[in-house]
């Protein structure tokens, strides 16, 4: 019996190596796939871990892939990474005392734009 | 057209230059920290990576006395350089612990042969899981944990000659 | 003696740069003989300069060729193993031998503008040499005191150290000097501004003498961006197009802000509207040119596409910046309360499109550039935070698709004032296109992102607004601008559908094969059939021999992982199928070592050629416009000639 189970054991595949191969549900994998785009490749400074040759960007995307298959929210993931390193991290930043301002832009620039733009149409007519 | 707005586009300008002025002036910090630092160790369990040394585990540490956590790899340039002052460390009594990045057990036998072993336990991190929980970002990286089992320090990159006084202090208050 | 005979060269195009300036200040000064002297001095020494300068880089060129390892410049970044056209490009991919691109370009539209421009007065052209002898004057002296590219070597090496892989690629040699003829297209743009400001003379005719250069700084500016998102989709073999990275971004920045004046000029040129507007785009858009190139340069804001950097070398650029975006921008401050208003116009008229258009375009500039910046600024806070697609994705992409839709309604306006009721009547079949297409694809695949199905309908939408201006005209008697309208704003449909499909529909596969196992990708099957050795001038590779097949036709596709010696590194090269619907990705990734199996990445992107195809199109539309422009003014100039 133990040497049926060593045999069995002996046989399967190794462990996928999910740094560089898609996790089996599409729906998982599509989770996986637009997280990895949004972070960042902590060694290669330029680059998301999805468009990094860098061995620990495929660590990285291991390291999403297992906990999202393990049934981890994509938010859970990224919370746990900026735990250990920071919003730098992260592409996407969060909102907060920091990023308030950047948030911001888009409404403040419209509104300025638009204040400035109004002088041109109301005179005359 | 307000008189203000005229000279509104100049006043922009001034505050974007200040901004990258700044930039400019401050020393280019290109190293990612790890925000861990003053925080308990996280908990991990590793195989070991050479015959006749023991893995590690998060459980090693916290036990009363400091020590330091190397992350380090046969295949990396910079772990051979800071090789001596870890002899340099271990022979003042400090115990040192190390996790191996992406590699295999003959390779690091061979690298301790060449560059000393001053480690008590290594652990297998074949795929960086734990490197990864502890915020690290490269190799060599040193952390220091205390008796308590806190992060209190990281070294990023290889130890030189000259921290090594210092470091034997902040293993010395971390008791 | 070549070497030495550039670096001559050089700092004798310097000081005839700082005699430009000079003559300029004198002419306009003194307005009598003097004066005239130097009025007529300075055409000839912009062009003796342009010339000089060519002379230089033709020289940089020549030590690069020869492979003369005795030169700074060329040990550091070349090597004799090193194929022809990468030694020939290689003389600008590195930081002193694009900078000395970059000036070469600069003296070269100084001379243009000396010799070929008659439609502005002679005193603002004048003002306007001036300004162009300025700006080369500082970029000189940061080349002959901070980046000397001619810089010797004792002794020489006897090998060079060879150049960044990743820029072995025919895209060097064409990527570069576009971008940076765009840019310095612009220059003329901004010393036009700066020679208006100077004597006040903003109107019609200098927006009708600034208009040919924008355009042709536009649609090099178009060139230049397409074919370098090519280069970086094709080269860094992960399927992605644009990064958002900080030095793509820089090219951006700049043909936002082009694009904007080139609508507000012909406001200006048409209705005499939009007058500090115009002036103010034309300073922006080279001061971004300028500031980008700063970025890139500095090394304070991480790339992926960044040269070597030296923070020296960028506390020299920022001053030189200081000195020109702040004196152009105090003099735009002292000077434009003395340009007299343009004329005012309502709120639905082709002029208030026009002005919305600007509006949302430099609100997107303004986007890219804080998010660019934003993590400079916090790290001045000591907070450190990345900023990436989903923040400009979020940020940018609704203003970007409102534009789209003010895009397709601009054409259909009438100058001056029209009737909202009767401009949504002639918008009917647009709206039609739009919204059946996003039904459609709403039905067709339910689980597509918001922003993508938007912009795929607002694409058919703008494709079809674009061509209707046309069913209204005589084809033959339609004036060339009017085609190259139609065919820019297509193009951005055409670009937007490629970018939609991209994202949507995308299917990809990362395996691990064995010599002889096949997988699926989309509509394609892949199979491995072997790996082999290959090699090449400067490098060895490992290259997978793939048959891909499709209906029962078969492609062969042949990926690489290539080894460079000079330096170390390994690419991955990419290699490509194309189809009329799309394209087939493939690399070659690593040897798994456990398994012995090989890892490829098989990306299938139906339509994503449409995103330079359109790019091409937009550019297009541009030149057409430009020669339709040239093509009226050469005829006007016939018929003066003919009737005295």
């Amino acid at each position: 019996m133990s040497l049926v189970l060593a045999l069995a054991l002996a046989a399967a595949p190794a462990a996928p190596d999910l740094g560089n191969t898609q996790l089996p549900d599409p729906h998982a994998e599509a989770q996986a796939r637009a997280l990895m785009g949004e972070l960042r490749c902590v060694v290669c400074q330029g680059q998301s871990i999805a468009d990094s040759d860098a061995d620990m960007a495929a660590d990285m995307r291991a390291l999403v892939r297992q906990r999202i298959a393990r049934g981890e929210d994509p938010s859970q993931i990224r919370d746990w990474l900026i735990e250990r390193y920071g919003d730098y991290v992260s592409y996407d930043p969060p909102l907060s005392g920091a990023t308030a301002l950047l948030w911001a832009t888009p409404i403040l620039l419209l509104g300025i734009g638009a204040w400035i733009a109004r002088s041109s149409f109301r005179k005359r007519r | 057209m307000k008189r203000w707005l005229i000279w509104a586009p100049l006043a922009v300008f001034g505050a974007l230059f200040a901004v990258v002025a700044a930039g400019l002036m401050r020393p280019a910090d290109t190293a990612v920290h790890s925000t861990l630092v003053d925080k308990p160790l996280p908990s991990f369990e590793l195989e070991p990576m050479v015959p006749g040394k023991s893995g590690l585990a998060s459980t090693d540490f916290g036990r009363g006395t400091p020590h330091l956590l190397n992350v380090f790899a046969s295949w990396c340039i910079p772990c051979i350089a800071e090789a001596p002052q870890l002899m340099r460390l271990k022979a003042r009594g400090i115990p040192i612990d190390a996790i191996a990045i992406h590699d295999k057990g003959p390779a690091v036998v061979a690298f301790l042969r060449r560059n000393g072993d001053p480690y008590d336990r290594i652990g297998d991190d074949s795929r960086s899981r734990v490197q990864l929980s502890l915020g690290s970002s490269g190799v060599p990286e040193t952390f220091l944990i205390d008796g308590r089992g806190r992060i209190v320090r990281q070294y990023i990159g290889d130890i030189r000659a000259d921290q090594v006084d210092q470091i034997v202090r902040d293993v010395a208050a971390a008791r | 003696m070549i070497a030495e005979g550039g670096l001559a060269a050089l700092w004798f195009a310097a000081t005839l740069a700082g005699l430009q300036l000079l003559l300029g200040v004198l002419a306009l000064r003194h307005r009598h003989a003097a004066g005239e002297q130097a009025m007529a001095a300075i055409g000839p020494v912009a062009i003796v300069q342009g010339a000089l300068v060519a002379i230089a880089m033709g020289a940089l060129i020549a030590v690069f060729l020869a492979t003369d390892l005795s030169v700074a410049l060329v040990a550091e970044n070349s090597h004799s193993a090193k194929p022809w056209i990468y030694k020939f490009a290689g003389a600008w991919g590195n930081h002193e031998g694009s900078m000395l691109l970059w000036v070469t370009i600069l003296g070269a539209g100084g001379a243009l503008v000396a010799w070929k421009e008659r439609a502005l007065d002679r005193p603002t052209h004048v003002a306007t040499l001036a300004a162009q002898g300025a700006i080369a004057l500082g970029f000189y002296g940061f080349l002959l005191f901070a980046s000397n590219p001619f810089a010797r070597l004792n002794p020489a090496p006897i090998e060079g150290q060879g150049l960044n892989p990743l820029l072995q690629d025919p895209g060097l040699a064409f990527h570069p000097p576009t971008l940076y003829a765009g840019y310095v297209g612009l220059s003329v743009a901004f010393s036009f501004a700066v020679g208006a400001l100077v004597t006040g003379q903003v109107g019609p005719a200098f927006a009708r003498a600034m208009r040919p250069w924008v355009l042709g700084a536009w649609v090099l500016l178009t060139i230049g961006i397409t074919a370098g998102s090519y280069w970086a989709y094709y080269e860094l073999g992960w399927g992605g197009w644009w990064f958002w990275d900080p030095v793509e971004n820089a090219s951006l920045m700049p043909w936002l802000a082009a694009t904007a004046l080139l609508h507000s000029v012909n406001v200006l040129a048409a209705r005499d509207g939009l007058r500090a507007w115009t002036v103010m785009l034309a300073v922006v858009a080279f001061s971004m040119s300028m500031i980008g190139t700063f970025l890139v340069r500095s090394g304070i804001l991480t790339s992926v596409h960044a040269f070597a950097v030296d923070p020296r070398r960028g506390a020299f650029i920022l001053a030189l910046l200081a000195l020109y975006i702040g004196g152009a921008l105090a003099l735009f401050g002292a000077r434009i309360g003395q340009v007299r208003a343009g004329r005012s116009f309502t709120f639905v008229s082709r002029e208030g499109g026009l002005v919305v258009n600007n509006l949302l375009l430099s609100v997107i500039l303004g986007i890219v550039l804080i998010g660019t910046l934003y993590p400079l600024i916090a790290a001045g806070f000591g907070v450190r935070l990345s900023v990436g697609p989903p923040f400009f994705h979020a940020a940018a992409g609704p203003i970007a698709l409102v534009l789209v839709a003010v895009m397709a309604v601009g054409p259909m306006l009438r100058w001056r004032r029209d009737q909202a009721e009767a401009v949504l009547i002639r918008m009917l079949w647009p709206m039609v296109a739009a919204a059946g297409s996003f039904a459609l694809v709403l039905t067709l695949s339910g689980g597509m992102g918001v922003l993508p199905l938007l912009g795929l309908s607002f694409g058919v939408g703008l494709i079809v607004a674009s061509v209707l201006p046309m069913t209204q005209r005589n084809w033959r008697r339609t004036p060339l601008p009017i085609w190259g309208m139609v065919v820019a704003h297509a193009g951005i449909g055409v670009s937007l559908i490629g970018m939609a499909c991209d994202s949507a529909f995308t299917a990809e596969r990362l395996v691990a094969l064995y010599p002889g196992q096949a997988t699926i990708v989309g509509p394609w099957r892949v199979e491995l059939n072997r790996i082999y050795p290959n090699v090449g001038p400067n490098w060895s590779a490992l290259e997978a021999r793939l048959t891909a097949t499709r209906d029962g036709v078969g492609t062969v596709l042949r990926p690489q992982q290539r080894f460079f010696t000079d330096p170390p590194t390994t690419t991955s090269e990419s290699a490509i199928a194309t189809g009329w619907d799309g394209q087939l990705y493939t690399v070659l990734g690593q040897q798994d070592a456990a398994t012995g199996r090989w890892q490829l990445r098989l990306w299938w992107k139906p339509f994503v050629t449409l995103i330079w195809f359109g790019g091409i199109l937009v550019a297009l539309g541009g030149a057409l416009a430009l020669v339709g422009r040239w093509w009226k003014a050469w005829q006007q100039r016939r018929r003066e000639a003919l009737w005295g």
